[in-house]
């Protein structure tokens, strides 16, 4: 397995969609073979439109807004001295994270399909946010499904998609989390293909709802690689991306333009409370390939595969799959994985709010976990960037019941 | 060797009625009671489908979902599923039933590994959801070897060009999926355009075609010109209630499938 240079990672499958001939494809059933044939045509079409890029950029610049800042974090370097950090602060975009990307794009995706609904789940509150704030500014009537377990959890989120106008459907199946949130949503699809446009919220689900959610989120990464080129006049030989993986979708969007380049990616999955085999890690905790919501990847499952509970204290990453384009960088060794567990990601905020003028939910608060361990081991040539892909401000319960307290 | 399922297809015409086929979902309400039902209801119908749950099965409605998770809970293995197979065709050699389930069970235990345990269990065919065409056929093709009938599945939404293509490719038994929905979902469309869709399908070929989603015994007559109807949730739902009130759900399916039959003779 092997990853080609100079070409997109997210089209580097074969017939059947697959990655490396293991991960991703189609396991879809009949009924939505020819809205995802329909929608594969169409992304295909407009991505190399220009007129959609020209659209695409416009939004991005002047709704989403672009560039997002590249920081240095000076007293979080001081504090560790060791390798410098810094920070691509993401949660600055429009509506506080990456999310907003993906679901600018369905939206405009959807309005060229002629779509009047747009359907999307979600567990942090994010992509569900995003999606509604999105649909609001594109005319599109909007439906979220969410875990009732994340609805109690993510409350400023779930108020945030009812002021923006859409309709929360709660999920009471099964963990009553994102997965059972995706299956919900997959299933409003099967049933209303004809009328509705789907949004994935991460770079998961069958193979066009991973393209697009990575094409989108690669914003990401064209910003920063000019932002570092500009700050180190070149890009740095010992270039750190620490990022936290759930789906995958802010990962992607933040090492796309990077691929070809000598920097280290790696990836922080959710380790889930200390001591509990609960985690969401299927990359770094050795779990097997398997089919969840459309796509093979590494899932964590019982060996005869039904699909296990996972628990995180971040409900972004509170997930059992991994987006296949991970479990293709896994395999290739382009990526690392690691995880951090529940209590470092509150360090990691504690820390980093303290010191830092920005306040990292806990999604992101993974990756500053692994940037806190390994920084003092680097001397200082080494430079660690992390995505601090969304604003904390929707953890503040969470954070004031673990922490005591909730100060921004 | 004609398969059973082709011979019951053949004797059904012979009688100028549909095969009646039923779903409940293997382990539930538990393993005793799920092989009693298919005891039970041996008289009345002509092909049973059985589902191995999966606990994100992401075409099935609420009552399927509900029974497949009580399955699960009841503590349902992949090993119980073939033994109450085994154990109901030790009385029922020549009735004909087929698995039903989601492709991660399959990958799971490895294909060929599946595929060999079906065979000595005496499954006759596999229905599997999340497996489309053509990503089915290599699979498709192992089950023919064994002669198990791969059922591939049609709906709504595939066009007359991929129609021929998977109808080409199919063995004895088509599934017609009949309206945009999961299992269990009210039906939004007429039967009478159900049938239409039907014909058009029929068109295309002399193979089996059955229909099913959304089929329950309000509407099952509606639909007597189909070679083979499903009925599903609709078990799964009396399932659900008989536990609900405390009556066994045995008996309150055998009274609800001796109607269906009924209602299509």
């Amino acid at each position: 397995m092997k990853i080609k240079k100079g070409i997109p990672l997210i089209d580097q499958h074969d017939k059947h969609y697959m990655y490396g001939g293991k991960f991703g494809g189609n396991f879809i059933p009949e009924t939505l073979k020819k809205p995802i044939d329909e929608l594969t045509l169409l992304f295909a079409k407009l991505r190399k439109s220009q007129n959609f890029l020209k659209a695409r950029d416009y939004y991005f610049k002047n709704y989403v807004g672009s560039p997002t800042p590249f920081i240095k974090l000076e007293n979080l370097t001081n504090q560790l001295g060791g390798a410098q950090i810094y920070a691509k602060v993401v949660s600055e975009a429009n509506g506080g994270a990456h999310k907003i990307y993906n679901a600018t794009v369905h939206c405009l995706i959807a309005k060229e399909a002629g779509k009047k609904l747009i359907v999307g789940d979600t567990g942090a509150g994010y992509a569900g946010k995003m999606l509604s704030m999105a649909a609001k500014k594109f005319g599109l009537k909007c439906k979220i499904f969410m875990g009732v377990k994340d609805i109690k959890r993510q409350r400023p989120n779930v108020e945030s998609i009812k002021k923006n106008g859409a309709v929360i459907v709660p999920v009471t199946t099964g963990s009553q989390t994102l997965v059972d949130a995706v299956s919900e949503c997959m299933r409003y699809w099967v049933s209303n293909c004809d009328t509705t446009h789907m949004c994935v919220g991460s770079t998961v689900g069958p193979n066009i709802f991973v393209k697009i959610c990575a094409w989108s989120t690669a914003q990401i990464s064209r910003e920063l690689i000019k932002q570092v080129k500009e700050e180190f006049g070149r890009i740095p030989k010992k270039l750190k991306l620490l990022n936290c993986v759930g789906g995958g979708s802010s990962a992607m969007g933040f090492w796309n333009e990077f691929m070809d380049t000598n920097a280290e990616l790696v990836g922080i999955e959710a380790g889930g409370p200390k001591n509990s085999k609960l985690h969401a890690a299927p990359l770094s905790n050795g779990s097997k390939i398997g089919i969840l919501h459309g796509a093979a990847q590494y899932v964590v499952q019982n060996y005869e595969g039904q699909i296990s509970s996972t628990s995180s204290i971040s409900a972004g990453l509170d997930y059992p799959g991994i987006s296949p384009l991970h479990c293709f960088l896994k395999d290739t060794k382009r990526a690392k994985y690691t995880s951090a567990t529940d209590e470092e990601a509150l360090n990691a905020y504690k820390l980093v709010s303290k010191l830092e003028n920005i306040s990292p939910s806990l999604e992101p608060s993974h990756a500053f976990a692994e940037a806190i361990r390994i920084a003092p081991r680097l001397n200082s040539s080494n430079i660690i960037i992390v995505n601090s892909c969304g604003d904390s401000l929707k953890d503040k319960d969470i954070i004031k019941s673990r922490l005591g307290q909730y100060v921004r | 060797m004609k398969s059973k399922i082709q011979l019951v297809f053949e004797r059904c015409k012979k009688e100028k009625r549909p095969a009646l086929i039923t779903y409940t979902v293997a382990g539930d309400n538990n393993k005793k009671n799920s092989l009693k039902i298919l005891n039970s209801l041996a008289n009345y119908v002509d092909i049973f489908e059985l589902g191995f749950p999966h606990n994100t099965p992401i075409a099935d409605g609420g009552q399927i979902q509900e029974s497949s998770h009580r399955a699960l809970k009841s503590g349902i293995r992949l090993k119980d599923v073939f033994q109450i197979v085994k154990d109901f065709k030790r009385k029922n050699i020549f009735k004909p039933l087929i698995l039903m389930g989601y492709y991660n069970i399959i990958f799971q235990s490895g294909e060929d590994n599946f595929l060999k345990k079906c065979k000595s269990c005496g499954v006759d065919g596999l229905i599997v959801v999340d497996l489309p065409w053509p990503e089915n056929k290599k699979f498709a093709n192992k089950c023919k070897k064994k002669s198990i009938n791969f059922i591939q599945l049609l709906s709504p939404t595939t066009s007359k060009d991929r129609m021929k293509k998977i109808i080409r490719d199919a063995h004895q038994m088509i599934y017609y999926i009949s309206m945009l929905s999961t299992t269990g979902g009210k039906l939004k469309v007429t039967p009478r355009k159900i049938i239409e869709n039907y014909k058009k399908i029929k068109y295309l070929t002399k193979k089996n075609v059955v229909i099913g989603f959304g089929i329950t015994n309000k509407t099952i007559s509606h639909l007597k010109a189909a070679d083979g109807l499903v009925v599903g949730s609709q078990l799964c739902k009396t399932i659900t209630d008989s536990i609900k009130k405390r009556q066994n759900p045995v008996t309150k399916l055998n009274k609800l499938v001796y109607n269906l039959r009924n209602k299509i003779l």
